[in-house]
């Protein structure tokens, strides 16, 4: 199990948790962030900045930090 | 009168399809309840006159956000006799979630399928007439941007709204709300056997366009090559048309106004030809930019491209307590701040557009611009000239930026950035002419009440007591400009150069006005006299000033209308007032202690 920030550029992962408070929790899964959904990441900006993320039909923007909330597994593991 | 609700999700195109209904129709109105303002317009259906209102675009009717308790206000305080929901076909896996939200209500509900030709182009088929039986309310698809399917949409709604059902009780709805269900199950199941989604997307345009504009290094240099082209192309095309239009109020003046005031007594004949109708038709001549502004933003902002924007500017920004989208609104300060001022509305979070809308001020607009040019051509040598305005343009970046760090830990921004970042749309044209309308009227409105107000007072200030050559030392502005010498004086600003920082305080575009009133001359002579009467020093320290300390009062009645609070407008005025003595005060005397 790792976490979204971690993931990298093209890998398939399937969500496994999320840890956000009660706002944030609702915002993500409003977009789609639900537990089993799999996921994968399109590009990052520089300098740190934020992941697109693609969710089934939508593509979603956002911080690091708020996808270091998002706990992911990989088909590896 | 029956009550109509449109709501949806977010780039769902509901604002499409409320103008295609309405026309251009639409008003804006306070509802009980809450404390934003709703557009709405009165429709004719089925015999009956009904009040279609555009509720603002959410995700989650059980969210947290300003905008989702807008609409549970709106819900819990207002009748309803039907909905209008609208999803984006597209994105029904996920969307469908607020249907069933509102079905839990028991509001009578109409499901219109949006973007239907996208959802067809990706492969998505769904089967209207089964899942129209499991949510029992009719579904239909169409397209709100090019009207396909909306006829028989309106028909569904006119069946509902003849049934003559009871309205929705408010009452009823609060208690519902609070139950919250298990959507999500019931949700799956839907999708699963009434909707076809292929695995992999087959429509990847998108995708192929944004291997460009967000390529890891290109994708910041082209979007500042886009900005300012578009920039490039607003003041091409609208200063001809300004100068049109400059040119044909300054002949009704000449020839219709002024022989209709001439047996008028003189002081009425000045108040309403150099006030009232001078400061209006400043304003006036300024529409063809502004209309020109929100075409083209209009078009960026349904393009897509603005949200991208926001992705490559998101890093920079984060580190000063602002997010990717308030680079944007930065941007188009540059041309005016009043729009950059009310494209902060796409901001959920109030902190953070509050901030944005602190630093926006600051941009470098393009009245502003007009008085440097002048200043610049009369004090300093071609060669100087370009190096003088460009540190005038860093100047505005850095308050800009300055302002940012100061004030980020005041407005914390609560809301994570998080953004949809929807597939590259064309807008229609109708699409951008009806936004760009809408926007350009209530601009007109707040901007004409305030200037009105603005020019007449400044008008009496330069005319009174009458004894006295107008705009001279001895009138109330004269005074004004005694009386603030003890502060001004320490910036090299003479009492000459400040009546004309009062005038500016109006609009920028006065200042040029005020001096050739205040020397008595105009064009070359002026430029010559002012060259005599002040050094370069004095010269870059107005300049300075007139840069940072407040834009004008369309702005400041902007920054009031759209904060809604008269506490953040006068902190934004003491600010930038405060933060223009300071910089003007170390430039001057600094230049001074150096030998200058």
């Amino acid at each position: 199990m790792q976490l979204l920030s971690q993931l990298k550029i093209g890998q398939q992962a399937v969500i496994a948790a999320i840890e956000a408070e009660e706002t944030l929790f609702h915002r993500l899964s409003a977009l789609g962030f639900r537990v089993g959904k799999p996921l994968s990441i399109i590009r990052r900006a520089n300098f740190n900045g934020p992941l697109q993320v693609r969710l089934g039909t939508t593509d979603v923007i956002l911080r690091s930090t708020e996808a270091a909330r998002i706990r992911i597994n990989t088909q590896s593991d | 009168m029956k009550r109509i609700a449109l709501l949806g999700m977010p780039n769902t195109g509901k604002s499409t399809l409320f103008n295609r209904i309405s026309g251009a129709s639409a008003r804006v109105g306070n509802w009980p309840g809450i404390t934003v303002d709703l557009l709405s317009a009165k429709i004719l259906i089925g015999g009956h006159i009904a009040e279609l209102i555009d509720l603002p675009g959410i995700y989650d009717l059980h969210g947290f956000s300003e905008d989702e308790q807008v609409v549970r206000h709106f819900l819990t305080n207002n009748p309803v006799d039907l909905v209008i929901i609208l999803l984006n076909s597209s994105q029904i896996d996920r969307q469908l979630s607020l249907v069933l939200q509102i079905k839990k209500l028991q509001l009578p509900s109409v499901l219109a399928l949006n973007m239907a030709d996208e959802a067809k182009q990706t492969g998505i088929t769904i089967d209207t007439e089964s899942l129209a039986k499991a949510l029992q309310m009719p579904v239909m698809q169409m397209s709100a941007k090019y009207g396909d399917g909306l006829p028989k949409a309106l028909q569904a709604a006119t069946k509902i709204i003849n049934q003559n059902q009871p309205a929705s009780d408010p009452q009823v709805i609060s208690r519902l709300l609070q139950e919250d269900n298990q959507i999500e199950q019931e949700m799956d199941a839907l999708i699963q056997y009434h909707v076809q989604i292929p695995t992999t997307l087959s429509d990847n345009t998108t995708d192929k366009i944004d291997k460009i504009l967000l390529h890891k290094w290109f994708g910041l240099p082209i979007f500042f090559a886009a900005m300012f082209v578009l920039f490039q192309f607003i003041f091409t095309v609208g200063k001809p048309l300004q100068d049109g239009l400059a040119w044909i109020l300054h002949l009704l003046r000449i020839n219709i106004l002024a022989p209709l005031f001439v047996s008028s007594p003189s002081w009425l004949s000045g108040l309403m030809l150099d006030g009232v109708y001078n400061g209006v038709s400043t304003v006036a001549a300024f529409v063809p930019i502004i209309v020109l502004f929100f075409l083209v933003m209009a078009m960026v902002e349904d393009s897509g491209y603005l949200s991208r924007a926001a992705f490559l500017m998101d890093a920079l920004m984060a580190k000063m307590g602002l997010d990717g989208r308030g680079f944007v609104m930065m941007l188009m300060g540059f041309g005016c701040n009043v729009p950059a001022l009310m494209g902060t509305r796409i901001m959920r979070s109030r902190p953070m557009r509050l901030l944005t809308m602190l630093v926006i001020p600051f941009s470098l607009c393009s009245a502003r611009l007009q008085v440097f040019i002048f200043m610049i051509t009369a004090l300093f040598t071609a060669k100087q000239a370009p190096l003088i305005l460009f540190s005038l343009y860093v100047m505005s970046f850095l308050t800009m930026f300055l302002t940012a760090i100061f004030f980020q830990g005041q407005y914390k921004n609560s809301e994570p950035f998080i953004l949809e970042l929807p597939p590259y749309r064309f807008p229609t044209l109708r699409q951008i002419v009806l936004r760009g309308w809408q926007e350009v009227k209530h601009f007109l409105i707040r901007a004409s009440k305030f200037i009105v107000i603005g020019v007449v007072l400044v008008w009496t200030l330069t005319n009174f007591p009458s004894n006295v050559p107008p705009a001279s030392i001895g009138t109330f502005a004269g005074q004004i400009g005694v009386l603030f010498a003890p502060v001004l004086d320490p910036l090299g600003i003479d009492s000459q150069l400040a009546i004309a920082l009062i005038f500016g305080f109006v609009a920028k575009e006065i200042v040029l006005g005020a001096l050739a009133v205040i020397y008595g001359l105009q064009g070359d002579a002026l430029m010559a006299q002012m060259a005599t009467q002040i050094d370069w020093v004095q010269a870059m320290s107005f300049m300075l000033f007139t840069l940072i300390y407040t834009p004008c009062l369309s702005t400041i009645a902007t920054l009031k209308n759209e904060s809604k609070s008269s506490a953040f407008m006068w902190l934004s005025i003491a600010w930038s007032l405060g933060l223009a003595w300071i910089v003007s005060f170390v430039f001057y005397q600094g230049a001074r202690w150096l030998g200058f």
